[in-house]
């Protein structure tokens, strides 16, 4: 049966209609998967067994009217830094090759809970450090729209396998872009969600006061189901924010009219490819027919943001990653004799080169002598970020911008220079700084036929109105739907 | 040249809460190894502490006990570094903004009064255990302790000899266990002390280069450590050599402290701001209901025990010299109403009975209602002063019931009159000399009966009662 | 900013971390241009603005003081490299 093409809601309601089981949509898509993935490398673990097994709980319970979630029973995938029970669970790291967690991540339980059924874990750059999946041990996931080219990062297993049809929605994981940009190289939608909405227990950590699971799927409409979905207050989360759900019953009316975009001009400067700038700003119009208002301005600070992002992102990495020395769990170097031996060796052989790279500048900006040099400094330029946008959202419902600077580059092109690399993170990483919400969605193609992203930025918890907007955009549009007529559930 | 040492003290006391600071683990004692261990405390990959509300308030609790300021907003920060008792590889405390400052904490050396100060107090996580296994000549790894809440108390430079250190420590010990935050067992680890030392010049201002000595387990160890510290410092300098600036470990075996490898020493911790904990915000409400709620300290108590009881000043210490002596003594007078009394067999049959078995206050269980039991019999005559010692013996030491003990025992009195007489009838009958002789005038003769009679009855009759009958009896003859 | 071999070893120093020559000559170049981009942030004029440690400004999340079960120790020591007698193995620690 061909599914590629239907949403994960479209799924949910066939299955609810009988018109197909859970156990038949999970075969379906573990049959393409198994044809198709030998060549994108989306994922890293394939359930098949276990997948099976799930969709016939899953479905008794749907057929029993224990289950009514409109997601039950339909098949996803999880990034490999999501923690579940007795499932490998990699980082895409040789450090953590052989690592089953003892317990699920909040995530897992939720999507487990709602009767989603998990065909697998997807790639991820090394401990989600990249954007391009180059620094995953376990290979690049390619680009189904180019399989000369990356499908982004960090996460662009989830990203590349939605894409490609090889399942309808996944979970990734965003600190820096890792949704966003993924999404916006392989023509799907996904939402980083505000910091604290979503748990982040069982999520392993590389920068934690930055770091939101979020999902990734063909359009926003999906997205905000699974939001809902995986959303809310989690004890085990001390910066899980409490009081709050989120309520999308009015995001889908399709109504912009009177919504105030603001356009940051300096997002729209030298460093944007043409195409892409073209592309968003195409939207822009779009939105100004559709009835919103469209307003240029501002906004400076932007320029600092990669700056702050990659200290603050670094120092937190260096820290989190510490425990991984070769004691508990994960690689153990067999070279060396003495303890020393087992951290230095365990954790220089374990660990890929940017995982080092961002180990050393954290330990560097926060070693005595340069903490305040750098820092703390970043930390005051953080708070600078979060003030312009909310003087930005004092104006403004929310904005727009490119999500990248570019579309999928060529696998190898940018990978040997790491500053290059971090450069392409400048339209995605203040949004993480500042802990607000952005929606990544498809607004064009350039003229090789790659996906151009743009995104939706609003103050924090105001996902109901990114949604709208976002929504009410793929009302009046087709990119979204551009990128399943072209891959056919595989790769070009 | 007279030289004067210096001392900080760095006390750790681990937090009498129920779990552990960021998981809820238990926080008990001993166990098999890794047995009190949660993926949390064991820093698997993707979990995420969550801040035991109880710690926070044993600190703001320590905090106003040691005259600090409480800091109203205050923050966790990690201490990065490798070891394998630290999963983590870093341990969460507190560098930027700890939760208490600028305290104090009165001694009294020799009767002369000083105070020391306290520079901050902040939480933090306990680290693992590492056992050596001489089999394999590795290490093995147990997470039990990882993450028992501790309080770190620092000091200000301000002891200038070995008993101050002592008598500090010692009232730290009092208000920390009165306030009911710590058991502050050196012996479990739940208090140790680091001591920094340097030596100068009498007169001379500045401080000469810091020692830090880690980790000893005893207050005799501390004040052995601090003597051979110091002796040690003024010897290298008189040599014309200088002191460097090391963490030296005390070696209990050997008497002497010596220098840890370098590399401990040259530590770069990058302390920054916990992500994964909100910072916490102290509001007035909060140190209003603290205070409110703060348990009487064992100053309080001595004073309140002379004026209010009227007991001797010596007596009150002895019962606060230890909490659990002082709790004892409370709850069995609120139940027997007789202070005096309690305060007599606390400080002389227990405190006998406690050295007798080289035990200690802390380490004993004494139930105050049997006590209060034992008092009533005793106050009442039901038995008497060498009956009311045997039975707390028994009690003390086998937790017996006192009146099936005294039952069984035959311990009770008797207030069987016409008894009484018929034995003394008997006494009088089989003793016509000594009946002779009181007749005589010769006084002693009638506690010769009397003895005779006691000895007849057990000594279970009230003596009184024997006096009066016998005396009686006597005259009509 | 330039990161020369002393720094780079202190660098790995603290990250436990040993790089081979080739890697570390390339490190050299890449982490010095990475810190000299970053040092941009010293234009920017930060001197009103507080750290900003946390994203928001919530404070005061607590749990209550209770013990629950612990975990079964062998899930805690499933993926221990080594083990030995319930515990991980390492080693020797030398003073």
């Amino acid at each position: 049966m061909e599914l590629y093409d239907k949403t994960a809601l479209e799924i949910g309601c066939m299955i609810k209609n009988k018109e197909i089981s859970s156990v038949e949509a999970t075969k379906a898509y573990i049959e393409n998967i198994k044809k198709k993935d030998g060549e994108i490398n989306s994922f890293v673990t394939l359930l098949e067994e276990e997948a099976l097994k799930q969709a016939e709980e899953v479905q008794a319970k749907i057929d029993s009217e224990e289950l009514t979630s409109p997601l039950a029973g339909v098949p996803m995938a999880i990034k490999d830094n999501i923690c579940a029970k007795d499932i490998l669970t990699t980082c895409s790291s040789k450090m953590l090759y052989n690592f089953k967690p003892p317990y699920d991540a909040a995530v897992t339980e939720k999507v487990k809970a709602m009767g989603a059924v998990i065909v697998g874990k997807t790639n991820l750059d090394e401990f989600a450090m990249g954007g391009s999946t180059e620094t995953s041990y376990y290979g690049v996931t390619k680009n189904p729209f180019d399989l000369e080219r990356v499908s982004g990062g960090s996460s662009g297993g989830s990203a590349a396998a939605v894409a490609a049809g090889l399942v309808p929605y996944a979970l990734g994981s965003d600190t820096g872009g890792s949704i966003r940009q993924p999404c916006s190289f392989c023509g799907i939608s996904g939402i980083k969600p505000t910091y604290g909405g979503v748990s982040r227990y069982g999520l392993v950590a590389f920068a934690s006061s930055l770091d939101q699971i979020g999902p990734i799927g063909k359009d926003v409409k999906d997205c905000a189901e699974i939001l809902s979905e995986i959303s809310g207050h989690d004890k085990r989360d001390s910066t899980s924010v409490k009081g709050f759900s989120y309520d999308f019953s009015t995001s889908f009316d399709g109504d912009v009219k009177g919504l105030k975009i603001g356009i940051p001009t300096n997002y729209y400067a030298s460093a944007l490819d043409g195409e892409v700038k073209t592309a968003v700003l195409a939207a822009a119009d779009k939105f100004k027919a559709m009835g919103a208002e469209i307003c240029e301005f501002e906004m400076p600070i932007v320029d600092y943001a990669v700056p702050a992002y990659y200290i603050i992102a670094c120092a937190e990495a260096s820290s989190n990653l510490s425990r991984y020395d070769g004691i508990k769990y994960g690689y153990r170097s067999p070279n060396g004799e003495n303890l020393l031996d087992v951290f230095f060796n365990s954790r220089s052989e374990g660990f890929g080169m940017e995982v080092k790279r961002r180990i050393m500048l954290g330990s560097f900006v926060l070693s005595s002598g340069y903490y305040d040099a750098y820092y703390k400094k970043g930390l005051q330029a953080r708070g600078l970020i979060k003030d312009s946008f909310s003087e930005a959202f004092e104006k403004y419902d929310m904005i727009l911008s490119p999500v990248a600077p570019t579309t999928a580059f060529k696998i190898g092109e940018n990978i040997f220079d790491p500053l290059k690399m971090y450069l392409g993170d400048i339209y995605t990483v203040s949004v993480n700084l500042a802990g607000i919400p952005a929606v990544s969605l498809p607004c064009g193609f350039d003229r090789k036929g790659l996906p151009v992203g743009m995104q939706l930025i609003g103050e924090a918890f105001s996902e109901a109105k990114l949604i709208k907007a976002a929504y009410a955009y793929q009302q009046e549009t087709d990119f979204h739907k551009k990128a399943f007529e072209i891959t056919k559930g595989g790769c070009l | 040249m007279t030289w004067e040492t210096v001392m900080g003290l760095e006390v750790h006391v681990e937090l009498a809460t129920k779990s552990k600071i960021f998981c809820s683990c238990t926080t008990e004692f001993g166990g098999a190894p890794n047995t009190h261990v949660c993926p949390v405390c064991s820093g698997l990959p993707g979990v995420l502490p969550t801040l035991n509300k109880s710690v926070v308030e044993f600190a703001v609790k320590t905090g106003l006990a040691t005259n600090c300021e409480i800091t109203r907003y205050n923050k966790f920060d990690r201490k990065n570094y490798f070891y394998p008792d630290l999963p983590k590889a870093y341990q969460v405390s507190q560098l930027y903004l700890p939760i208490c400052r600028n305290g104090h904490v009165d001694i009294e050396v020799n009767g002369i009064k000083k105070s020391i100060g306290i520079h901050e107090i902040h939480m933090e996580e306990d680290a693992g255990k590492l056992v050596h296994d001489p089999w394999e000549d590795s290490t093995l790894v147990d997470y039990n302790r990882c993450g028992v809440p501790l309080l770190e108390i620092v000091s200000e430079p301000d002891f200038r000899s070995g008993d101050e250190v002592i008598a500090y420590l010692e009232k730290l010990r009092e208000i920390l266990i009165y306030l009911g935050v710590s058991d502050c067992k050196m012996q479990e680890g739940s208090m140790r002390a680091d001591v920094n030392l340097s030596v100068r010049p009498e007169g001379q201002k500045e401080f000469g280069t810091r020692t830090e000595m880690k980790n000893i387990n005893s207050f005799k160890a501390i004040s052995r450590a601090i003597v051979y510290e110091s002796k040690r410092q003024i010897e290298q300098i008189e040599m014309g050599k200088r002191i460097i600036q090391e963490t030296r470990r005390w070696d209990e075996n050997k008497d002497a402290t010596y220098a840890m490898r370098s590399k401990e020493n040259a530590q770069d911790y990058r302390y920054f701001p916990e992500p994964d904990l909100l910072p916490i915000e102290i509001s007035e409400e909060w140190i209003d209901r603290a205070k409110r709620e703060m348990p009487e300290t064992a100053e309080a108590k001595r004073v309140r025990y002379v004026s209010e009881l009227g007991l001797t000043d010596y007596d009150a210490r002895v019962l606060t010299s230890e909490h659990d002596l002082a709790i004892l003594f409370e709850e069995t007078a609120e139940i027997c109403k007789q202070s005096k009394e309690v305060c007599n067999l606390i400080t002389g049959e227990l405190m006998r009975l406690i050295a007798e078995a080289r035990t200690s206050a802390d380490k004993i269980s004494v139930d105050p209602e049997k006590t209060a039991k034992i008092i009533e019999l005793t106050v009442s005559g039901k038995i008497n002063r060498n009956a009311e010692k045997e039975v707390f013996e028994a009690l003390f030491k086998d937790n017996i019931d006192p009146e099936a003990y005294i039952k069984e025992k035959g311990l009770m009195m008797l207030n069987d009159d016409s008894l009484v007489s018929d034995t003394i009838d008997e006494v009088l009958k089989s003793n016509p000399k000594s009946v002779e002789d009181y007749k005589g005038g010769k006084q002693k003769a009638f506690g010769f009966l009397v003895g005779q009679t006691m000895r007849a009855l057990k000594g279970k009759a009230n003596p009184q009662t024997v006096n009066k009958i016998l005396k009686e009896k006597l005259e009509k003859l | 900013m330039i990161i020369d071999d002393k720094l780079i070893d202190y660098l790995e120093e603290l990250s436990r971390l040993r790089l081979t020559e080739e890697e570390k000559e390339k490190e050299k170049t890449d982490l010095s241009k990475i810190i000299s981009y970053v040092d941009k942030l010293g234009e920017l004029d930060t001197e009103n603005r507080e750290a900003m440690s946390h994203p928001f400004d919530y404070t005061n999340n607590f749990r209550t003081d209770e013990a629950k079960p612990s975990f079964d120790r062998e899930l805690i020591l499933q993926n221990a490299p080594k083990k030995k007698d319930g515990c991980f193995q390492v080693p020797k620690t030398v003073e």
